[in-house]
């Protein structure tokens, strides 16, 4: 045109001059999101299922062969058959941990959400509140779970509270960081057409937090799952950390390894779970 | 669209003063700055970087509260968000987690109305975004995003659209369909348009006036009228009256930018250089 580009006051290379989705926020936590179960062709997974038989049928073999002792390491055989045999009887204590860490989740979930949405509109308040929660965060929960035990007894009602305060600060922290994630331009939309604060919340705020509170709540499900197994193990007569110190007492080492199978199983499920929500309703960020 | 008297400009800006309080002291954005814009005109400001533009763009819009002065829309002063104000920003600024539909349907779910259906699908098809409603911001390209952000500016009517380097993301070709866009849009609504930009070739094509602002702290150094007459083609951009004009504009830009500095070496050194 007209030699207007020897000024490079009017190169337009802004910072971010992709026209993006207008924010880069990258977080390595998404990548949760991205990395996770995808659909496989069938020769990918033909190529997993060889190398688990071959794992799986190496170590059946290999124990079978050395003559390791069932008190040492069982057979995978062996630990599949106590699945089975024994399910009816350990049924049950999967439903008391099941009971424990939904309802110990669900508590620490909404007040860990809540208090990330209220803190976060509060600067100040955050900067005072931020040490505590971090407190909370990295202490273990179940170190408490003793003292709860002496006031609350060997019901429930401890073990609830461990998942809780162990859930709670995972949600709130994730959470209050996507509450965080302030785009000014876009609060401006919404304010241009008058939105109240409310709306801005629910409009705006909320969803741009969505992605990351799906990241605390799956991490507060891990560790609140973590922490109602570790509690059963302290103290009380039922669940399935129960059934660990039960099996590995009377030396039912099969048992004892489909207690631990189910438990991996709770934590991929867990894992699955918040993987398919965050596919279904965050998946413009990932 | 109310013309008004030939003395009640659409927009008016009264002495626009904006100070930011930063940690590092205050800044002057903005210094009595003055400006009309009358109906149904399309006004670009251009400026050197950091000299206000975007500042006197958000305080026009009434997202910005003025340090002191005042904007007047037909007349009345505006204290914040005006319904009859839209605005398209840097980047489209769509909101990812809504489809194409969902984002031109945002202004009426926080009015709390019933989108305009007839209009909207008008807007779509004049921007040629028909079909693309289900799709996602990620999925289009940053022009066809910015396409959807101009139809969520107009969907609600408003008399007066402000555009704050609505294009400045965008590579040149596609820059030049959109500034031919939007002078269709404006040839369609008559629109009153501000238009802030960085490109002065954009800013000839599009405007009726040129307004060049001083560096910081902003005001109104110069005015010019582009006098050719609409729809334009791109042919007049190549005419020796808009380069002469593109020239002087970057002249004030330059010289508002910086004091002149004594060329500390001998400029012959550069000019000596031979084929």
């Amino acid at each position: 045109m007209s030699g207007g580009d020897a000024i490079p006051e009017f190169s337009k290379t802004k910072a971010g001059a992709k026209a993006g989705d207008g924010h880069d926020v990258s977080l390595t936590n998404l990548s949760a999101f991205a990395s996770g179960p995808g659909i496989k062709s069938g020769k990918e997974v033909a190529a997993i299922l060889a190398v688990a038989v071959i794992i799986i049928g190496g170590i059946e073999l290999a124990l079978r062969l050395f003559h390791v002792p069932l008190y040492i390491m069982p057979p995978p055989s062996s630990i599949a058959y106590a699945l089975f045999d024994e399910f009816p009887l350990i049924a049950p204590h999967l439903g008391y941990t099941l009971v424990e860490l939904i309802s110990g989740f669900t508590i620490g979930a909404v007040i860990g959400l809540v208090m990330a949405a209220v803190i976060t509109q509060f600067p100040f308040a955050e900067k005072i509140v931020a040490p505590y929660i971090l407190l909370l965060v990295t202490t273990p929960m179940l170190a408490l779970v003793p003292l709860l035990i002496l006031r609350f007894g060997f019901g429930y009602t401890p073990r609830i509270i461990a998942v809780a305060l162990a859930a709670g600060p995972m949600v709130m922290i994730n959470a209050a960081t996507g509450f965080r994630r302030v785009d000014s331009a876009k609060i401006a939309l919404a304010r241009s057409y008058g939105a109240s604060t409310l709306q801005i919340f629910w409009k705006i705020r909320a969803p741009m937090a969505l992605p990351m509170i799906l990241v605390g709540l799956m991490i507060g499900a891990i560790f609140g799952l973590l922490t109602a197994v570790g509690a059963e193990m302290v103290g009380g007569g039922f669940g399935l950390g129960n059934r660990l110190t039960t099996y590995s007492s009377m030396i039912q080492m099969p048992q004892f390894f489909a207690v631990v199978l189910i438990l991996s199983t709770l934590g991929i499920l867990i894992y699955v779970l918040f993987f398919l929500i965050g596919k279904k309703w965050a998946s413009w960020e990932a | 669209m109310n013309a008004g008297s030939a003395t009640t400009p659409k927009l008016g800006v009264q002495a626009a003063t904006k100070v930011y309080h930063t940690a590092s002291g205050d800044l002057l954005a903005l210094d009595r700055c003055s400006l009309d814009v009358h109906a149904n005109e399309i006004v670009s400001i251009v400026g050197p970087s950091g000299c206000g533009k975007t500042t006197l763009l958000w305080s026009m819009s009434g997202l910005h509260r003025l340090t002191s002065g005042g904007i007047k829309l037909d007349g009345k002063e505006i204290t914040g968000p005006h319904p009859d104000i839209g605005i398209v920003f840097q980047e489209a600024n769509l909101l990812p987690w809504r489809n194409l539909d969902a984002n031109i349907h945002f202004p009426f779910e926080i009015k709390g109305e019933k989108p305009d259906r007839a209009w909207i699908a008008h807007l779509i098809n004049r921007v040629g975004l028909d079909g693309f409603g289900g799709k996602f911001p990620r999925e289009l390209s940053g022009g066809m995003q910015q396409r959807a952000a101009i139809v969520r500016a107009l969907a609600l009517k408003p008399s007066v659209l402000l555009m704050d380097e609505p294009f400045g993301a965008l590579d040149s070709f596609t820059r030049e369909e959109m500034n031919r866009l939007v002078e269709e849009i404006w040839l369609d609504t008559k629109t009153t348009i501000v238009f802030i930009t960085h490109s002065i070739e954009e800013a000839i094509f599009l405007s009726d006036r040129v307004v060049v602002l001083s560096a910081r702290p902003g005001r109104v150094a110069r005015e010019y009228r582009v006098p050719f007459a609409r729809p334009r083609s791109l042919e007049i951009m190549a005419t020796k009256e808009v380069f002469d004009l593109t020239n002087k504009i970057k002249m004030d830009i330059v010289g508002a930018r910086s004091r002149p500095k004594a060329p500390d070496r001998p400029t012959a050194e550069i000019v000596r250089i031979r084929p």
